[in-house]
C-alpha cells in the first residue's frame, strides 16, 4: 500500500461514497452543537418533517452567549434566553444530550468534547463552529461547518466534502522558558498569514509539538483557522493515551486496548508526501503579541510594529494603516508598554486548566495593576473545580482579578463581557478582529502568561521579566 | 436554493483584504433563530454612525450602490468563524455574486449553499475590475455560470474556477440534502460495517 499522511488514513476510513467529479460522502462520528449556529438547522429538518439520524453521534452545549457572572446568572437579553430555550427544546424533541447552562457538565463546545473524552484519536468530529480545528489534537479529523451542513449532518450524519491538500508545518527543537504553544501558533500565523493555509489541512510535526501536553497540543490546533486551514492535526502519542484513558466516553478495558492498537496505527508513513511543509525552529521563538486586526499581524513582544513604508504591495499597506487607524497605535513603534486597560484569560485557545496554572504562576503574590480589569473565565465546570481545588482562584482573587463561571465570554462578546470603545485588552483568545471583543474594543492576543503580566504591570510586558524575578 | 445562471449587475466596491465574518456580521447579531431579516445589520459596524444613522461615507450607503448585486471586495475574503450569518446578511442585502482574488473555506462552501456566487478571478483582473467600478459606479458586469465567465468593460473576459458540483448545484437549484439523502443505503451499509 501506498505511504499514508495521517489526515489520508482518517480521510480514507470515512469515505462512505466517491463519485467522479462530485464531493466525497464523508461519515461524521461526532457532531458537536451550541445555540448559535443550530436553530435555523433544526427550522430546516422540521420543515421537512425529518428525524436526527444518529443523536447518539449528536452532543448539545451552552456557551457563546451564556452569562459567566457568578452573582447574577442571568441571561443578559431575551434574545439570548430564546436561542438557550430553543437549544434546549429542539435537543429533547429530537432526543439529543444537552448540557445545559448550570449543569456540571457544561463548558465551552471545543473544552468539553475532549474532557468528557468524545474527542478521540481517527474520528471525523464536526461543529457549526470555526474553532472544531482544536479536536485535531487528538489525531481526529476536526472542522468547522455551516449552519446548512449542520443540517445535512443531523439529517444524514454525513457531509459533502471536496478533499482538502495537506500542510506539514514542522516545528523542531525546544521552547525557551516563557514561550508556549500559543507563541507557537502565533508565530505561524505571522510566517504565512491569515491566508497561508487556506484549502489545507495542518499536521503538525516534529519534536516540539511530541513535547506538548494536550492542553498546548489544543492551543495550537486551535488556532489552525487563524492561518485559514481547514483542520489541523497532531498524531496521537502515549500523551494523547495518557489523557484520555478513564474519560467518562472514552472506551473502557479491553475496548480501550482494542482503540489504542488501532489509535497507533494513525501516524503519517515513511515516505508520505505533503502538498507543502513549512518548517519553524522552537528554539528561535520567543513570547508572541498581535498589534493589528488579524490574527497574522503579529510579532516577538520586544520587536517592533512594521513601518508603513515597509509594504511593498500597496492594498496591503493600506490594510496596514487602516488596521493601526483603529488601533490607535503608531507604525513602527515599540507595543511593550502600552497601557492595557483590560486582560482576558480564558476562550476554547486558552481557558484549560494548564492554561490557568500558567496565569496563577504570573499572579501569585502579586496584585493586578489599578485601573485594569482582569476577567479569568475557566472553559468548562470540570476545569473551574479543577483550579478551586489547587486553590487557584484564590490566587487570582487575591491578586485582584475576576474569577468567572464558564463560557465563551469576552472572546465573542454575546454574552455582555465585552470591551468598551477605545479600550485595550490583552486576551489569550483567537481573534483580534475589529469590534471581535466590543464594538471599537481593540484586542492584543497572547499567551496566558503575557496576558498575566499586563495585568500585573498594566501595560504590554515580556513575561519573562516576572518569571525570573 | 434559488437557481443561479448568468447576472448583469452595477457592483459595490469593497478594496479591503481580510475582511472577516466579523465585519461582514458583528457576533451579536448571531441570537437570531432565523435566517431571514439580516441585510440590514451587514457591515454593521462600518455602515452606522454611533447614533444609529448610516455613514455616508461607507460605500453600502451610497446612491450607486443601491440595487446592485455583485460585491467587489479585497483578497481572503470571508475568513475568521463559520457563521452561515456572513452569506445570510450578504443575500439579505441583495448580494448574488462576490468578485475576490480569493475566499476563506468555510465561507465560500456556506455561500454556494445559498445560491451566492464565490467569483475567484487573477489580482490582475480584479485590479482591472476594481478600478472600472471605482471609475465609474454604472460600470455592468456580466458573471456566466454556465461558461464560468466574468465580461464587462467591453472587452474583459475571464474565466472563473467552480467545481462541478456546486456549478450544478447553482444552475438547477439543487438543494444538497436531497441529494445526501439519495445515498441513504449506502450511508446504512457503511455504518452496519462499522458497528
Ligand atoms: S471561546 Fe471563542 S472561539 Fe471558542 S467557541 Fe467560544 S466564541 Fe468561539
Amino acid at each position: 500500500m501506498e505511504p499514508r499522511t495521517l489526515f489520508q488514513k482518517v480521510w480514507d476510513d470515512h469515505v462512505v461514497v466517491q463519485e467522479p467529479n462530485r464531493p466525497a460522502i464523508l461519515y461524521i462520528d461526532l457532531h458537536l452543537i451550541h445555540e448559535v449556529t443550530s436553530p435555523q438547522a433544526f427550522t430546516g429538518l422540521r420543515e421537512r418533517g425529518i428525524k436526527v439520524r444518529r443523536p447518539d453521534k449528536t452532543i448539545a452545549t451552552m456557551d457563546h452567549s451564556t452569562p459567566t457572572d457568578p452573582r447574577a446568572l442571568m441571561v443578559i437579553d431575551d434574545q439570548a434566553k430564546v436561542q438557550l430555550a430553543m437549544l434546549e427544546s429542539n435537543c429533547e424533541e429530537f432526543g439529543i444530550t444537552c448540557y445545559p447552562l448550570g449543569d456540571s457538565r457544561n463548558g465551552i463546545v471545543h473544552v468539553i468534547g475532549p474532557e468528557r473524552g468524545f474527542t478521540q484519536p481517527g474520528k471525523t468530529i464536526v461543529c457549526g463552529d470555526s474553532h472544531t480545528s482544536t479536536h485535531g489534537a487528538f489525531g481526529a479529523l476536526a472542522f468547522g461547518i455551516g449552519t446548512s451542513e449542520v443540517e445535512h449532518v443531523l439529517a444524514t450524519q454525513c457531509l459533502l466534502q471536496r478533499k482538502p491538500k495537506t500542510l506539514e508545518v514542522r516545528i523542531d527543537g525546544k521552547l525557551m522558558p516563557g514561550v508556549t504553544a500559543k507563541d507557537i501558533i502565533l508565530a505561524l500565523c505571522a510566517k504565512i498569514g491569515t491566508g497561508g493555509a487556506t484549502g489545507h489541512v495542518i499536521e503538525y510535526t516534529g519534536s516540539a509539538i511530541e513535547r506538548l501536553d494536550m492542553d498546548g497540543r489544543m492551543t495550537v490546533c486551535n488556532m489552525s483557522i487563524e492561518a485559514g486551514a481547514r483542520a489541523g492535526m497532531i498524531a496521537p502519542d502515549e500523551t494523547t493515551f495518557g489523557y484520555l484513558v478513564g474519560r467518562e466516553f472514552a472506551p473502557k478495558g479491553a475496548d480501550w486496548d482494542a482503540a489504542v492498537e488501532r489509535w497507533k496505527q494513525l501516524r503519517t508513513d515513511e515516505g508520505a508526501s505533503y502538498d507543502k511543509t513549512v518548517t519553524i525552529d522552537a528554539h528561535t521563538l520567543e513570547p508572541m503579541i498581535t498589534f493589528g486586526t488579524n490574527p497574522g499581524m503579529g510579532m516577538q513582544i520586544n520587536e517592533s510594529m512594521p513601518t508603513a513604508d515597509s509594504f511593498d504591495d500597496g492594498s496591503q499597506k493600506a490594510a496596514y494603516e487602516k488596521a493601526m487607524r483603529y488601533m490607535g497605535l503608531e507604525p513602527g513603534r515599540p507595543l511593550s508598554g502600552q497601557k492595557v486597560d483590560v486582560v482576558f484569560i480564558g476562550s476554547c485557545t486558552n481557558s484549560r486548566i494548564s492554561d490557568l496554572r500558567m496565569a496563577a504562576g504570573v499572579f501569585s503574590g502579586r496584585k493586578v495593576a489599578e485601573g485594569v480589569r482582569t476577567l479569568i473565565v475557566p472553559g468548562s465546570h470540570d476545569i473551574k473545580k479543577q483550579a478551586e481545588a489547587e486553590g487557584l482562584d484564590r490566587i487570582f482573587k487575591e491578586a485582584g482579578a475576576e474569577w468567572r463561571e464558564p463560557g465563551c465570554s469576552m472572546c465573542i462578546a454575546m454574552n455582555g463581557d465585552n470591551l468598551e470603545p477605545g479600550q485595550y485588552a490583552v486576551s489569550t483568545s483567537n481573534r483580534n478582529f475589529e469590534g471581535r471583543q466590543g464594538k471599537g474594543g481593540r484586542t492584543f492576543l497572547a499567551s496566558p502568561l503575557t496576558a498575566a503580566a499586563a495585568a500585573i504591570t498594566g501595560q504590554v510586558t515580556d513575561p519573562r521579566s516576572l518569571l525570573l524575578s | 436554493m434559488a437557481k443561479f445562471t448568468t447576472l448583469t449587475s452595477h457592483a459595490v466596491p469593497l478594496p479591503a483584504d481580510n475582511v472577516d465574518t466579523d465585519q461582514i456580521i458583528p457576533a451579536r447579531f448571531l441570537k437570531v433563530t432565523d435566517k431571514h431579516g439580516l441585510g440590514d445589520s451587514l457591515f454593521c459596524d462600518w455602515r452606522y454612525l454611533k447614533d444609529g444613522s448610516p455613514n455616508p461615507d461607507f460605500v453600502l450607503n451610497e446612491p450607486a450602490s443601491q440595487g446592485a448585486q455583485i460585491l467587489i471586495a479585497g483578497d481572503n475574503f470571508g475568513s475568521g468563524s463559520s457563521r452561515e450569518h456572513a452569506p445570510w446578511a450578504l443575500v439579505g442585502w441583495g448580494f448574488r455574486a462576490i468578485i475576490s482574488t480569493s475566499f476563506a473555506d468555510i465561507f465560500k462552501s456556506n455561500s454556494l449553499k445559498n445560491g451566492l456566487l464565490p467569483v475567484e478571478v487573477s489580482p490582475e483582473v480584479h485590479r482591472q475590475l476594481m478600478q472600472a467600478v471605482n471609475l465609474d459606479r454604472t460600470t455592468k458586469i456580466t458573471i456566466d455560470l454556465p461558461t464560468q465567465s466574468v465580461t464587462g468593460l467591453g472587452s474583459l473576459e475571464a474565466t472563473f474556477p467552480i467545481d462541478e458540483f456546486s456549478k450544478h448545484c447553482l444552475l438547477e437549484g439543487i438543494d444538497q440534502l436531497g441529494y445526501l439523502f439519495s445515498f441513504d443505503e449506502q450511508i446504512t451499509n457503511y455504518e452496519q460495517q462499522r458497528t
